[in-house]
């Protein structure tokens, strides 16, 4: 208690009577200044940081993948031998289907042949197997398309572009040098002379690969073929899915929890219950699905359906709390004044609260819809991970037919042993980039566009 | 407001779709990933070449594509499992606990399992009692059982080069680990007399399992993925010796040089003489009871044990595939329909 009857120094006043300016800095400053300096500098450091990765890892990935978009052609007179496609001779086409797509091999093999001895090409130690190996084996496939659609080609000399191998392909964009293709047991250094010196001839031509974005996958053989088309369609019917089942569920639920619902334990429960779920890991949601929609519903293994479903689940807390999140931000105001015109509560909901929530219920689906695009372990247990090679047909029958997802290829794609198939993953994950990227540009642009401020 | 339509019409949508999930006109396929590649290779050539809907192949290892295959018949089920080994008696008794009793088991060819190490590193000439003897947890010595301290090839055997042992080995997942504990641990223990020591230890069964006991200290790394894996960490590595399949090394010989075996460099040609002694057989299931249901069930088998496929000059053995030499009789095998346990 004695402390209190004696009089408090005056907090201006200290023991000190000296006055300095404040332009001076004493001690005591500099250090808060200095710690000003040193916490400002950690935050740009962070960020610093933060961005490096960014760019590194964008960096490489557009280094590994930019060159999945372009593909070497090969254009060169093929003649359409008689023997080879049509034994029997009839030109029926039932007949003519008998030789399969290796057969038609050959046709490619002795057309190449002959290039090299019409280009007057002289390479030592060219073999059979360097000419057979240098166009790809979708050539033959696409060859023998074109031969049985049109069975009056047969004779003739078609000049089309055909797609040369991953090997030599890679001798265009670096993969493949004239070392490595000496070490390489599925190219030569002959090989790789023929390509530069066809190259020479302008009979090579590196272009843009459309059928990248819209081909299907191919097998273990012909990587070059390889491309996104099946995935592309199974992710956007997944997105279909998810967005026409989440977006009505979760703003329903969110608009009874908000507005309607009574403060009891139970709404506690369920309130607790949907920010767990939201942190619950994905693949639990993936052996849900493999277990409720696969096993006890009986819907078909590896189809966009199963897969929209089980991201639906994954992104219903993620929508339900951005949106009530939303219809917080509504300021009361426009609540009072609503009812105080006599509109009932859910005229107030419809007309009032939920226009004003929109742009946030819009930024959180769609930041939803991006993280179930990019959205991987779940698809697996449900057989996403497969080869297919048909297109989906249109939906909705198209939501049951099997397909493929982006980030699933892009996992599927870097198991295989081709290396040209890395680039192609890599390649895959540009597309997705540029997915997510459009998804979050129209997320900020519809919140712009819709938002109020008071 | 049309929330209601959504959500109708959505749930709607659901039920239409649990009643449309039977008739299934594609193959499903599932099962090893070694097996994968081929079974891709096949199912596009089969879309291609006849007029049946593209199978769809899945990955997921031997043990759990049987799995799946032994889950029942009917059109939920798949059709083909892909396996890197022999089904085992307790799956078999699975499959007929499901009511899955009519299976065809179809060898369609070989595979050869390679070390490999890095493409600039030395020449690596093994045998099985080398790998044993550097990889095995314990060793004999002076008829003691003692830790294994083995720190450089040459350690194991002055012939070899006196580099650090690291070894990179597919984890127990895979069917690969299962070949490479019996063609080359098991192998390697009985010829360098350790297995003869070990029985006088201890018993025969805790012999058996003392000689595929792989080291833990760090030198021998198990892989639970891909090859794919195996490679990168050669990469970081280029002192590592690497165990992969001899497709995966005949599409990657531009960064791996591979290891004799007993002086037999791997390759389709030895393998398929049997000189080269690391290998084994490949495989695939059919679930007879589907042939007829799903279309182009048996079109399959046949297509890919045909001699343009998966004989010798086919697009499986350009991949890396060792041609059966009894293919014929294979072909026999499908077209009959023999089941498993027939005769």
């Amino acid at each position: 208690m004695t402390d209190a009857t004696t009089p408090r120094p005056h907090p201006a006043s200290p023991a000190a009577p000296v006055r300095r300016s404040l332009l001076i800095e004493d001690a005591r400053t500099k250090r808060r200044n200095a710690a000003e300096r040193r916490f400002r500098a950690y935050g740009v450091v962070a960020i610093g940081l933060a961005i490096a990765a960014l760019v590194f890892l964008l960096f490489t990935i557009f280094r590994d993948g930019s060159s999945a978009f372009f593909q070497t052609y090969a254009r060169i007179p093929v003649a359409i031998e008689a023997q080879v496609v049509d034994p029997a001779g009839n030109r029926d086409p039932a007949e003519m289907q008998k030789v399969l797509t290796m057969g038609y091999g050959k046709l490619l093999d002795n057309a190449l042949a002959a290039y090299v001895e019409e280009n007057g090409i002289q390479i030592e130690g060219l073999s059979e197997r360097d000419l057979s190996t240098f166009f790809s084996a979708q050539g033959r496939a696409d060859l023998r398309n074109a031969v049985l659609a049109d069975p009056a080609l047969v004779g003739t000399v078609i000049e089309a572009p055909v797609m040369t191998s991953s090997r030599v392909d890679g001798m265009f964009k670096g993969r493949v040098s004239r070392d490595s293709a000496a070490r390489d047991a599925k190219t030569s250094v002959a090989q790789y002379e023929l390509a530069m010196a066809m190259e020479k001839q302008g009979d090579l031509q590196t272009r843009f690969n459309w059928d990248f974005v819209t081909s299907t996958d191919s097998s273990d053989n012909r990587p070059e073929a390889a491309g996104l088309g099946v995935a592309i369609l199974g992710s956007l019917y997944m997105m279909l899915i998810v967005l026409v089942l989440s977006l009505p569920i979760g703003v329903a639920a969110s608009i009874y929890l908000e507005e309607f619902a009574p403060k009891n334990r139970l709404t506690d429960a369920i309130e607790v219950n949907i920010s767990n779920l939201a942190a619950v890991p994905s693949i639990v949601f993936g052996i849900l699905g493999l277990a409720v929609f696969v096993n006890f519903v009986g819907l078909p293994r590896s189809a966009p359906i199963v897969g929209g479903l089980v991201l639906t689940l994954l992104t219903l807390p993620t929508i339900i709390i951005s949106t009530r999140a939303a219809l917080k931000a509504v300021p009361p105001s426009i609540r009072d004044a609503a009812l105080g015109v006599g509109a009932s509560r859910m005229q107030t909901m419809f007309h009032h609260v939920l226009p004003l929530a929109m742009p946030g219920i819009l930024t959180g689906t769609i930041l939803g819809l991006a993280h179930a695009l990019g959205e991987t372990a779940p698809l697996l247990l449900i057989g996403m991970v497969a080869f297919v090679t048909t297109y989906p047909s249109a939906p909705p029958e198209g939501f049951l037919d099997p397909a493929s997802a982006l980030p699933v290829q892009v996992y599927n794609w870097t198991q295989r042993a081709d290396p040209a198939f890395f680039e192609r993953a890599s390649g895959a994950i540009i597309v997705l980039l540029a997915f997510l990227l459009a998804m979050n540009l129209l997320a900020i642009y519809l919140r712009r566009k819709f938002e109020r401020r008071w | 407001m049309n929330m209601m339509k959504f959500s109708a019409s959505a749930l709607a949508m659901l039920a239409v779709s649990a009643t449309a999930a039977a008739a299934r006109d594609q193959i499903q396929v599932a099962g090893s990933s070694t097996v994968l590649p081929y079974a891709t290779i096949v199912a596009e050539a089969f879309a291609e070449n006849m007029d049946f809907t593209a199978p769809v192949v899945e990955g997921g290892g031997t043990g759990a594509g049987l799995k799946q295959f032994c889950a029942g018949v009917g059109e939920n089920t798949i059709d083909v499992a892909n396996a890197s080994r022999k089904i085992k008696d307790a799956e078999l008794a699975e499959c007929r606990a499901n009511g899955v009793n009519n299976i065809m088991e179809v060898q369609f060819g070989y595979d050869g399992i390679v070390f490999a190490s890095s493409i600039d590193g030395p020449d690596f000439a093994l045998t099985p009692q080398d790998v044993y003897r550097a990889l095995a947890a314990q060793v004999v010595v002076d008829g003691k059982l003692v830790p294994n301290t083995a720190a450089t090839w040459a350690d194991v055997n002055p012939a070899l080069p006196a580099q650090e042992i690291t070894a990179y080995v597919p984890g127990t997942k895979h069917g690969t680990r299962e070949v490479f504990e019996e063609k080359v641990m098991a192998a390697g223990c009985e010829a360098s007399g350790a297995h003869e020591a070990l029985v006088g230890l201890t018993d025969e069964d805790k012999a058996d399992e003392a000689c595929v006991a792989m080291r833990t200290d760090g030198r021998s790394v198990d892989i639970d993925g891909d090859y794919t894996e195996t490679l990168a960490r050669i990469g970081s590595n280029p002192g590592g010796l690497g165990v992969f399949g001899l497709s995966f090394y005949e599409n990657n010989t531009d960064k791996l040089k591979v290891a004799t075996i007993n002086g037999v460099a791997p390759s389709v040609e030895t393998v398929a003489s049997g000189e080269y002694p690391v290998s084994r057989p490949l495989f695939f299931y059919v679930k007879k009871d589907h042939i007829g249901t799903i279309p182009g069930l048996k079109e399959y088998a046949e297509f890919f044990v045909t001699d343009a496929i998966a004989g010798s000059g086919g697009p499986l053995a350009e991949y890396g595939l060792v041609p059966d030499p009894e293919l014929a009789n294979v072909q026999q095998v499908v077209s009959a329909e023999t089941v498993l346990g027939a005769n």
